[in-house]
């Protein structure tokens, strides 16, 4: 017979120290539960991928806050069907799109301020809502919320452990040991994509050249721990999101400084100095995330885009100065590739470009004629020096593996939800998404499911 | 010494602000905070003039350090506040003139306290000489053409010096013609304290870290507010005094007084409020070398108007003459200070502001 369980030292006790994890805490310190939250990384470093983010994509009917005109739940759920290609749960992303619109008044009413859409982003002012100071700043405002509302924070709180045993959650242990007994749980952890060991088990040895876009602390211990205590998984363990970002960016953390928009007024090529995809495809924001995907296939996940002085100007600025020359040839030799080849290429290129108007900011059919692979937009030829190169890596945003959840945001065994254990934000967001990515919506997931997860959890500890 | 306008090459101060400017200008997560972020993303080339306007458009609200995800330890170690701190200070040295002075007071609290002995030297020695036969209130211990000779020229001649200075940084920034538009927009923006409410009213990230608090805001307000009543206490006196020959001393309920008292308890509560306040802030995301420096400053305002209410309260007591000899001298030294000391930043700024016409 086991012992009976120790008197719990605490109602709640959340796991993670984001966006997901504060926003439970918060809610369940509102009803009154007495919580702990627990953030592996020490305190300059909480937040997670959190703290990297800039926006939510809220619904909304008619203007809210910082965001213009409307935009309804039918039209955010095409959006959503349309980058997942329908691996999507509906009824829970339906939910998560119906709750944003009152999340965001409840953000406001803890801490978060929100500012017009940045310079560079104005399409996106009628359907996300930019924080002000980022996201860095929005765990700020609710780490002192949590705060003020008596919620016990600790830093350094990496847990090893999830105790699981007859269908329910019974303590917590430390990665020093140390044990922590509460009423009801609250997982928010985050993806796994910091275990580069991990990821190149899913992904292949490639992986390891893979630079991981946020924090090094989601490295989903906890995940695995639940996911061999029998937590039933949503999501491709294999997959997971990948954009194309500047190669100097260290390997963790570069965040959003470290993205490259200036592949559709480029050739891109590999280490080989070919080309192995139509850059002008479509617009930079819906394209970007194919590319680390196309990137990642290169030999040594490397490849360079190259544009010339025409192009200057017209991406958003980037964080580190391109490589530049006055030739190709000199251009190779300061990226250590083959210069002729690098040179014939561009001949290539510059030789299939054909007149016509350019546009840069819309599709403007400027295509080039019988190279193949094609570009289809944007075809001007590289002709203008100084050259300049920009080198693009694989930058990891999140993985897809998760926990299964149910509309409250329980965590599912094969054997029925598990009586106090709930999950919310990235470590269960592949019930909701897939594949692909919609902007500002892991915010959303994050922030809605996290409420409910609070909410539920407190109410059961009570 | 002649006075070098050469444009001043870079320097390392201004290399570190362009490497983080650089930074936040693919990021502009910041861009609601304050005049900073949304005049950098309207540059096309981050030249020193260009560093330099934004450095002095930043009012060291911390803001924008307390959101960033890149502050040490993170290898891209931004730390704006401070950088754009080191840019100011380097430029309130540079464009100081003449030089030598400059970089004495700039350097260090205790070469203001030593200004502050020498103004107390020569006022001592001034009453001992030129002490009247006769004379009213103030006047019996100083004559009015004595204080006149002292304070004009201490007066006039920092002026003069920060009008060159200003000069040279304006066309460094490329300020360009001022219109009146210019001057009402900047007038607004000091006034108010625009850029010290975190811009959307919230204050800065001062003393409280990463919380929000209008202490700051409302202790520099003070201070600005007290310091302008005061000095418009002052030039009405010298109206009344040669234009309306009405001289001192003046009854309460007179403009020198109903300015000046007031005026002199804002700048008080106001310049200890904003020494405690920087007490308690960190000092790592200010200009470290000059912390002392502007410490020595606000003391001295504070020191300033704390002496002149001692002053009035102690009206027709004893203790007038020695009072006097220490405020007039604290007042002395405040003005010969200005342009080598934290007091010249409200002349950037204020060129600053005038010079961001931004959907001007
Ligand atoms: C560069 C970048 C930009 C992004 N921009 C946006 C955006 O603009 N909008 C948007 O919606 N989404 C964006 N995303 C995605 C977004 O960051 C995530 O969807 C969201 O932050 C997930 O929140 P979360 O709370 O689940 O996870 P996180 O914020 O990552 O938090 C996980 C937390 O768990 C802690 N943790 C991990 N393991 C343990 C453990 N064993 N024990 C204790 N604690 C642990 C971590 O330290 C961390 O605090 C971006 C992602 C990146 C990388
Ligand atoms: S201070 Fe940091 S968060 Fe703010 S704009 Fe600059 S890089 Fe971005
Ligand atoms: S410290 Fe404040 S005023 Fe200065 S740049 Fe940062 S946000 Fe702007």
């Amino acid at each position: 017979m086991t012992e009976p369980p120790p008197h719990p030292n605490w109602d709640v006790a959340v796991v993670g120290g984001g966006n997901a994890a504060l926003c439970a805490a918060i809610e369940a310190a509102e009803a009154g539960a007495r919580v702990i939250l627990l953030e592996a990384a020490p305190e300059h470093m909480r937040g997670g991928n959190s703290r990297h983010t800039r926006n939510f994509r809220c619904m909304h009917h008619g203007p809210l806050s910082v965001l213009t005109d409307t935009y309804d739940e039918d039209e955010y759920y095409d959006d959503l069907i349309r980058v997942t290609g329908g691996k999507t749960d509906p009824d829970l992303a339906r939910l998560a799109i119906r709750e944003s619109e009152a999340a965001l008044p409840w953000m406001e009413a803890h801490g978060v301020r929100f500012q017009p859409s940045l310079s560079g982003t104005l399409s996106l002012g009628r359907t996300n809502a930019f924080f002000l100071g980022g996201g860095k700043a929005l765990v700020n405002a609710y780490y002192a919320t949590a705060a003020d509302l008596g919620v016990t924070i600790r830093y350094n709180a990496k847990v090893a452990h999830v105790h699981i045993e007859g269908g329910a959650f019974r303590w917590l242990a430390l990665e020093d040991g140390a044990r922590i007994t509460a009423s009801a749980v609250v997982l928010a952890s985050g993806g796994f994509q910091a275990d580069l060991d991990w990821l190149a088990r899913a992904w292949g040895p490639a992986a390891r050249n893979f630079l991981i876009r946020g924090t090094p602390w989601n490295r989903g211990e906890v995940l695995r721990d639940m996911l061999d205590q029998g937590a039933e998984s949503v999501g491709d363990p294999t997959q997971c999101h990948a954009v194309a970002i500047d190669g100097r960016a260290p390997k963790f953390d570069g965040g959003i400084v470290t993205r490259l928009d200036c592949v559709p007024f480029s050739v891109v090529v590999n280490r080989a100095c070919m080309r192995f995809h139509d850059e002008g495809e479509d617009v930079w924001p819906k394209r970007y995330a194919i590319w680390g995907r196309l990137v990642a296939a290169q030999p040594e996940q490397v490849a360079y885009a190259i544009i010339d002085a025409k192009a200057r100007g017209l991406f958003m600025p980037t964080v580190f100065p391109p490589e530049t020359a006055d030739t190709l040839e000199e251009l190779a030799g300061k990226l250590g590739l083959d210069p002729a080849q690098l040179a014939k290429t561009v001949a290539e290129y510059n030789a299939a470009c054909r007149p016509g108007a350019f546009y840069p900011t819309e599709l403007d059919g400027l295509a080039t004629d019988g190279l193949a692979p094609p570009k289809t937009n944007w075809a001007r030829p590289i002709d203008t020096p100084p050259f300049a190169a920009y080198t693009l890596r694989p930058g990891v945003t999140f993985t897809y593996l998760g926990l299964k959840v149910s509309a409250r945001a329980q965590v599912q065994s094969g054997h029925g939800p598990l009586a106090n254990v709930w999950a919310a934000g990235e470590i269960m967001a592949g019930s909701i998404l897939g594949q692909g990515y919609l902007a500002g919506f892991g915010m959303t997931i994050g922030t809605v499911f996290g409420r409910i997860a609070g909410q539920e959890a407190a109410a059961h500890a009570l | 010494m002649p006075y070098d306008s050469t444009p001043k090459a870079t320097s390392p101060a201004t290399d570190e602000a362009r490497r983080q400017l650089e930074i936040c200008n693919a990021c502009r997560y910041c861009e609601g905070y304050c005049d900073v972020f949304p005049a950098l993303t309207r540059l096309t080339e981050m030249e020193p003039g260009a560093i330099s306007h934004l450095a002095s458009l930043c009012h060291n609200c911390r803001g924008c350090y307390y959101a960033c995800q890149y502050t040490p330890p993170h290898e891209f170690a931004v730390n704006l506040p401070a950088a754009l701190a080191e840019v100011r200070q380097k430029d309130w040295e540079d464009y100081a003139w003449p030089q030598p002075v400059a970089r004495l007071f700039h350097r260090s609290g205790l070469a203001l306290a030593a200004a502050l002995i020498a103004g107390f030297a020569a006022l001592i020695a001034a009453i001992a000489a030129l002490r009247p036969e006769s004379g009213e209130g103030f006047y019996a211990t100083l004559s009015h053409n004595a204080m006149v000779a002292i304070f004009a020229p201490a007066f006039l001649l920092p002026l003069i010096a920060v009008s060159i200075s200003l000069r040279a940084w304006w066309s460094a920034i490329g300020g360009g013609r001022v219109g009146l538009a210019d001057i009402t927009r900047a007038a607004q923006a000091a006034g108010r304290g625009r850029n010290l409410d975190g811009g959307q009213g919230q204050g800065c990230n001062f003393e409280q870290a990463d919380r929000f608090s209008n202490a700051r805001r409302h202790a520099h307000l003070a201070t600005l507010w007290g310091f302008m009543m005061c000095f418009a206490a002052t030039s009405v006196a010298t109206l009344m005094h040669y234009g309306m020959n009405w001289p001192a001393p003046y009854g309460f309920w007179t403009p020198p007084k109903l300015l000046g008292v007031p005026g002199g308890i804002l700048l008080c509560l106001g310049s200890g409020a904003l020494m405690a306040l920087k007490l308690r802030a960190d000092p790592a995301l200010g200009a470290t070398r000059v912390w002392g420096g502007e410490m020595g400053f606000t003391a001295l305002l504070f020191f300033v108007s704390a002496s002149g209410l001692v002053l009035y309260a102690a009206t027709g007591t004893a203790a007038v003459p020695a009072l006097l000899a220490v405020h007039l001298g604290a007042v002395l030294a405040f003005f010969l200070l200005i342009p080598y000391s934290k007091m010249v930043h409200g002349f950037y700024r204020f060129a600053a502001l005038m010079a961001d016409r931004r959907g001007a």
